[in-house]
C-alpha cells in the first residue's frame, strides 16, 4: 500500500497534458451516450424501416419503368423525393429524441438520487450542464446527418442493384439524384438550426429539467402557453406566440424566397448569420445555461 | 492540520432549523463517528462539507470553502451515502472507464483488484447487483481513490449483517493503514465503535457531546450495581439506569472509578448506552439523575 506512487496533495497527475475540464467534458458525452442509448438507435431504427419500406417501393417503380410508365425524370424525381423523406424522417426521430434526452437530463439524476454520486466526482456543474447541453445541438444533429447519409446511400446501392437490367439509365440515379450536395445541406441545416437556433430551446428545457420538482415537461412546455394565453386575453396581441413560433419554425427571412424548394438555399449562411434572432437566441441561451448551473449547484435527490 | 474546521456553522430550511451554529475540529487522521437520531442535522452537516448545500458561518474543507469549491474538493475527498446513489443503468466497467476519465486519483487497478475478490462481473449493470454488491462496488471504487478525507453517511443502511461486516472489515484492512479522515454517521454504531477516535452526539442542530474515544472511555463507566449498593449508586448521580435480567445497570459520567469499583462490576459502555442515556436525558426523561 505504501509502495503505490503518490502526486503532491492538491495537484493532478498529468498523464496526458489535457486539461481536467475538457477530459471530463469528453467523458460526460460518453456517459450520456451510455446512458441514453434511444439517441442514436431510435434514428437507426427509423432509418432501418424507411430502408426496409423503400425496397418494397422499388418493386412497384421497377414494374413502371419496364412499363414504360414511368421516364428517366420522373424516376429521378421519384427517387429524390424518397432521399429526402430518408433524410426527414432520421432527422425528425432524432429530434424528438433529443427534445426528451434533453428535459429528463437532470432531472432524472435528482430522481434516482445518482446526482449525489456524481457531485462526489471532480467535475464542475458547468461542465455537466455544457456536456448535457452538447448532445441535442451538435451530438444528436451530427449522429442523424451520419445515419442520414447512411442511409440514403444504402438507398442508392438498393435502387442501383433493383433496378439493374430494367431500362432505367443507372448513371442517373447516381448523377441524378442530389446525393452529396444535399448533404452538404443538410449538414448545414443541422448545424446551424439544430445547433445554433434551437440553442436556447434546448437550454430552456434542460434549465427546467434542473429545476423543475416532477413533470419537468410540463413546466417546460406549459409556462411560456399560459403567458401567450394571458398576452391574448389580456391585449389580444400575440407577441409570445409570434416569438415562440419564429423560434420554432427557424427563421424565415434568412430564407431566399426565389430557393423556396431548394434545401441547399433555404439557408443562405450570410443571411441566417445576420439575422438577429440568432444572436439573440445565442445570448439568450448563455443566460439559461448560467441559471442552469446554478439551479443544479443547489438541488439534491428528490 | 484540519481537516475540516467549522465555527458557528449554520443552516436552516425555512423556520427549521438544521445546524445551530455547530463547531467542529477535525484533525488529519482521525476517525469521527457522528451519532444522532433522525433529523438530527447529522446529513446536513455533512452536506455541508462536502459543497452540496450552502450554510452560513465558516467552513474549511481541506483548506477549501467547499460550496465554492466542490469540484476541486473531490479529487481530495470521497463521499458514500446510502447504497441507492449509485446511477442504476451503468456497467462496472463503463462506471471503472468513467472514473479513469474524470477522477485523477483514481487508481483503475486497484479497484479491479478489489472487484475480483467479490462476485460482481465487469459486464453487470448497476440494476442487477444486490444491494451488498453495490455497496461493495462504490467501496471499491472509493478504495481505488487516493483520498484525504471520506465521507460515510449511513453507508450500510438496509445491508445484511454479513455485507456489514464485510464492509467495515474492507474498510479497516484496505483503508486505515494510511492517514486519512473519515466521518462517519450510522445507526449500526457498535459495528464501528472500535474503529473510532473521536465521537460527537448531534442532536437538533446541536452538538450534544464531542469527545475522542480515550476521553469517552475514560469518562463513561457502566456498573452492574450489587443490589445492596443500588442507594450508594444512585447517590452518585448516575446518568442512566436500566434492568438486564433483574440487575441494575447504571451509567456514570466522570465518576471516579475507585468509587465505582466499590458498587459492582464496571465495564466500558458502548457508545449506544451512551447515546442512550444522553439523548434520552436531553429528552426530559432523565430516569437516573430524577431518582
Amino acid at each position: 500500500m505504501s509502495s503505490q506512487p503518490t502526486t503532491a496533495p492538491g495537484t493532478f497527475a498529468p498523464s496526458d497534458g489535457i486539461p481536467p475540464a475538457l477530459r471530463s467534458f469528453y467523458w460526460g458525452l460518453r456517459r450520456e451516450l451510455w446512458e441514453n442509448r434511444s439517441l442514436y438507435f431510435a434514428p437507426l431504427i427509423a432509418a432501418t424501416a424507411f430502408l426496409f419500406g423503400f425496397l418494397v417501393n422499388l418493386f412497384t417503380l421497377r414494374h413502371r419503368v419496364a412499363s414504360g410508365l414511368l421516364d428517366a425524370e420522373q424516376l429521378r424525381e421519384a427517387l429524390t423525393t424518397r432521399h429526402d423523406l430518408a433524410a426527414a424522417l432520421v432527422m425528425g426521430t432524432a429530434f424528438v429524441v433529443g427534445i426528451f434526452y434533453t428535459i429528463d437530463a437532470l432531472y432524472g439524476e435528482r430522481r434516482d438520487r445518482s446526482i449525489l454520486f456524481w457531485k462526489s466526482l471532480p467535475v464542475s456543474d458547468l461542465v455537466t450542464t455544457l456536456s448535457k447541453l452538447t448532445i441535442p445541438i451538435i451530438v444528436v444533429p451530427m449522429v442523424s446527418f451520419a445515419i442520414a447519409l447512411l442511409a440514403q446511400f444504402s438507398m442508392l446501392l438498393l435502387s442501383t442493384v433493383m433496378l439493374m437490367g430494367s431500362s432505367a439509365n443507372l448513371g442517373t440515379i447516381w448523377t441524378g439524384t442530389p446525393f452529396l450536395r444535399d448533404s452538404l445541406a443538410l449538414f448545414y441545416h443541422l448545424l446551424a438550426i439544430h445547433g445554433l437556433w434551437y440553442a436556447p430551446a434546448y437550454a430552456w428545457l434542460l434549465l427546467v429539467s434542473a429545476w423543475a420538482p416532477r413533470l419537468p415537461l410540463l413546466w417546460a412546455v406549459l409556462p411560456p402557453f399560459v403567458i401567450c394565453g394571458l398576452e391574448r386575453i389580456a391585449f389580444n396581441t400575440s407577441h409570445g406566440l409570434d416569438l415562440v413560433k419564429y423560434r420554432l419554425l427557424g427563421p424565415d427571412n434568412g430564407m431566399a424566397p426565389e430557393h423556396h424548394h431548394d434545401l441547399a438555399a433555404t439557408l443562405i449562411p450570410q443571411h441566417f448569420f445576420s439575422a438577429p434572432g440568432l444572436w439573440t437566441g445565442l445570448v439568450l441561451a448563455a443566460a439559461l445555461v448560467f441559471l442552469t448551473v446554478r439551479t443544479r449547484r443547489y438541488r439534491g435527490p428528490i | 492540520m484540519a481537516s475540516i474546521e467549522a465555527r458557528g456553522l449554520r443552516k436552516a430550511f425555512g423556520t427549521t432549523i438544521a445546524l445551530d451554529g455547530i463547531d467542529l475540529n477535525v484533525e488529519d487522521g482521525r476517525i469521527l463517528g457522528m451519532i444522532g437520531p433522525n433529523g438530527a442535522g447529522k446529513t446536513t452537516a455533512l452536506n455541508a462539507i462536502l459543497g452540496l448545500t450552502p450554510y452560513q458561518g465558516q467552513l474549511r474543507v481541506l483548506g477549501r470553502d467547499p460550496w465554492a469549491e466542490r469540484d476541486l474538493l473531490m479529487r481530495d475527498v470521497c463521499f458514500i451515502a446510502d447504497v441507492a446513489m449509485l446511477p442504476r443503468w451503468i456497467k462496472v466497467s463503463q462506471m471503472l472507464d468513467y472514473m479513469a476519465g474524470v477522477h485523477p486519483r483514481f487508481q483503475r487497478g486497484k479497484a479491479e483488484t478489489f472487484l475480483a475478490k467479490t462476485s460482481i462481473g465487469q459486464n453487470r449493470k448497476v440494476k442487477d447487483l444486490s444491494k451488498g454488491m453495490v455497496a461493495q462496488l462504490h467501496l471499491a471504487l472509493v478504495m481505488a481513490i487516493d483520498a484525504k478525507l471520506l465521507v460515510l453517511d449511513e453507508p450500510t443502511l438496509g445491508l445484511d449483517i454479513l455485507f456489514r461486516k464485510q464492509f467495515y472489515d474492507s474498510l479497516i484492512n484496505d483503508y486505515l493503514d494510511r492517514s486519512r479522515t473519515i466521518v462517519v454517521t450510522t445507526h449500526q454504531v457498535e459495528e464501528l465503535q472500535h474503529i473510532l477516535t473521536d465521537l460527537m452526539f448531534i442532536d437538533r442542530g446541536r452538538i450534544v457531546l464531542s469527545c475522542s474515544m480515550e476521553e469517552f472511555e475514560s469518562r463513561y463507566a457502566e456498573v452492574t450495581v450489587h443490589p445492596e449498593q443500588l442507594a450508594a449508586a444512585r447517590g452518585l448521580k448516575p446518568i442512566h439506569e436500566r434492568q438486564v435480567f433483574g440487575q441494575s445497570i447504571l451509567t456514570f459520567d466522570r465518576v471516579e472509578r475507585g468509587r465505582l469499583l466499590q458498587l459492582g462490576e464496571v465495564h466500558t459502555p458502548s457508545i449506544s448506552d451512551v447515546f442512550v442515556a444522553v439523548m434520552s436525558n436531553r429528552a426530559g426523561i432523565a430516569q437516573g439523575a430524577a431518582r
